[in-house]
């Protein structure tokens, strides 16, 4: 039987921040890295692929493989290469939308 | 436009150690790298570690502190969280620093670009929860995050140390699907002898070894047919051994079947490369300095040829004190003192590879992948599609794009590159080197025109 997530914070640190990620409120650590703190959240997939719609998640979490792309202001931008701040207002990147990366 | 003696692209342990050795030759060093701290992949946040994550990431870890302080010199400046996407004309570097762009010049240039994982592609390893096993060490060294429920696939000493390393934070993995074969371990027998002289490696691995079997991790070796299940994401790794079909049902796949040079800088300013049979990977041409077909450019490190940690650091002081005597800032004679030991060093750490490399080859079904399999993620091209391009007359991978869009994606093939090369050369009966790789162009990393248009490249502050 599965009691816990995927993903769990061996030493949790820090102030957590409210953010929203698909219009969903989340408290994560201030200035952590945004995939791995999205990931500890339980948030998967983090977007749907703009060729046939595949969830995908994180991958290289080195900032190569652009598969933890996510949407903040209008741009859409690696979430693995970001750090949480206050109000991060985050969404899936947009199917079939203009932005291409 | 500010100028600088050198720019380090990739902060390292290549990219730290040179830009140290240069600064203590009087050289003014720039740092441009992607992370905002200092260490790359293999030190990540190392200068953060806290005691918990220093007692599970080991000793071996820590020891990138050294490097990191080493960076505090009035010669260094180090610009985090710099993305570089353009060098033109051997010297002059275009980055993104928070959403400004700029330009910087330096009379020589240093790519320390280090190492990406060797693309292993099966059947559904696009799913969530499927990651490399070097993701697997960056949520675990920069954030502290551990994968429970997570199985191991794949072949190589990075495994072990993952395995290890997730026994001591207390979530061991459920099992290690290792592809490696006996037959794998009789070939590298040839290379025991020499591999003694790098004795300190070869006993790492078996204390690994033996700190596994004690923490009861289940190991299965000469696994085929791996494949990863799942809808929404990973479910679950099957796999064969023998004439046992395995099902192992998990929340993470952390795959990994070796490191290769990530060679996107290097390409994009046309330096040749060369298969190398010995490390299935290409490599970038360099002289025992670093020094490639571009006079001013250098490289040191993984990017240059997988060497492990240790002997990046070696080749990034070999090509500062090379650096240094083209800059006039030292003479042939103290170079050639200062640089004959640091050569006998790299010799010695170099001395297991071979060993390493030989017991632990990568995985041949994600080498000639089936037909369905996805190769590239990022258009979602598979290993049949490639194919049928080849098939269509398709000679090189320039063309694939073409035929089908493989590696135009955002990663522009850093994933795929390598795993279409293959196909090619295999469905063509072509040599590697004939069949060549993707053609590389800037911007290296998508560039808003916001960016672009923030750049002064007029200003004496990059």
């Amino acid at each position: 039987m599965k009691t816990a997530l995927p993903f769990r914070e061996i030493d949790p640190v820090g102030n957590k921040v409210s953010i929203t990620f698909g219009g969903i409120d989340l408290m994560l650590p201030l200035g952590e890295n945004l995939a791995g703190a999205l990931l500890v959240a339980g948030v998967m997939p983090f977007r749907n692929t703009p060729v046939s719609g595949a969830p995908r998640g994180p991958f290289c979490m080195m900032g190569a493989c652009y598969d933890c792309l996510v949407q903040i202001d209008g741009m859409n931008v690696q979430a693995c290469m970001l750090q949480v701040s206050e109000g991060m207002e985050i969404t899936m990147p947009v199917v079939g939308g203009t932005a291409d990366a | 436009m500010r100028k600088v003696d050198l720019i380090v692209i990739g902060a390292g342990p290549a990219g730290m150690s040179a830009a140290r050795r240069a600064a203590q030759q009087g050289l003014d060093v720039l740092i441009l790298d992607e992370q905002p701290a200092a260490g790359g992949q293999i030190y990540r946040n190392v200068g953060q570690a806290n005691a918990k994550r220093s007692e599970i990431l080991g000793k071996d870890f820590i020891h990138g502190q050294t490097l990191t302080k080493g960076l505090d010199h009035a010669n260094i400046r180090h610009l985090k969280g710099a993305v570089v996407w353009q060098i033109e004309e051997g010297t002059r570097v275009s980055y993104t620093q928070n959403g400004i762009g700029a330009i910087v010049e330096g009379q020589r240039i240093l790519l320390a670009t280090g190492a990406l994982e060797r693309p292993m592609p099966v059947p559904g390893w696009t799913l969530p929860g499927v990651m490399t096993a070097g993701a697997a060490q960056i949520l675990l060294k920069q954030s502290g995050i551990a994968c429970q429920n997570a199985v191991l696939v794949g072949s190589g000493p990075l495994l072990y140390l993952i395995a290890t390393q997730m026994v001591r934070a207390g979530v061991p993995p459920l099992a290690i699907v290792e592809t490696q074969t006996k037959a794998d371990l009789a070939k590298s027998m040839r290379h025991l002898v020499g591999a003694l002289r790098g004795w300190s490696y070869l006993l790492k691995g078996l204390h690994m070894l033996w700190e596994l079997r004690r923490a009861g991790i289940v190991r299965h070796v000469a696994a085929t047919d791996v494949a990863i299940e799942g809808d929404q994401r990973a479910q679950a790794v099957v796999f064969i051994t023998g004439k046992t079909a395995h099902r192992i049902e998990c929340d993470t796949v952390l795959m990994h079947h070796g490191v290769v040079p990530n060679t996107q800088a290097a390409r994009s300013i046309d330096i040749p490369h060369q298969w190398d049979a010995a490390q299935s990977c290409f490599v970038p041409d360099c002289d025992a300095a670093g020094r490639t077909a571009v006079s001013t450019v250098f490289i040191a490190g993984d990017g240059a040829g997988i060497g492990g940690a240790k002997a990046a650091a070696l080749m990034g002081e070999i090509a500062a004190l090379e650096i240094a005597h083209d800059l006039e800032r030292l003479t042939k004679t103290d170079r050639d003192a200062a640089t004959q030991d640091l050569h006998k060093l790299l010799a010695t750490e170099r001395s297991a590879r071979p060993f390493i490399d030989a017991a632990y080859p990568p995985y041949a079904g994600a080498i000639a992948p089936a037909d369905e399999t996805i190769i590239c993620r990022c258009e979602e091209v598979t290993a049949g599609d490639i194919r049928r391009f080849a098939g269509l007359g398709c000679l090189g991978p320039n063309q694939t794009k073409a035929f089908g869009r493989p590696g135009m994606g955002p990663c522009q093939g850093r994933y795929c590159g390598l795993s279409v090369s293959q196909i090619l050369s295999a469905t063509n009966d072509m040599s590697l080197d004939d069949t060549g790789y993707y053609r590389i162009r800037p911007p290296l990393k998508p560039v808003t025109l916001g960016e672009l248009a923030s750049m002064d490249v007029s200003a004496s502050e990059g």
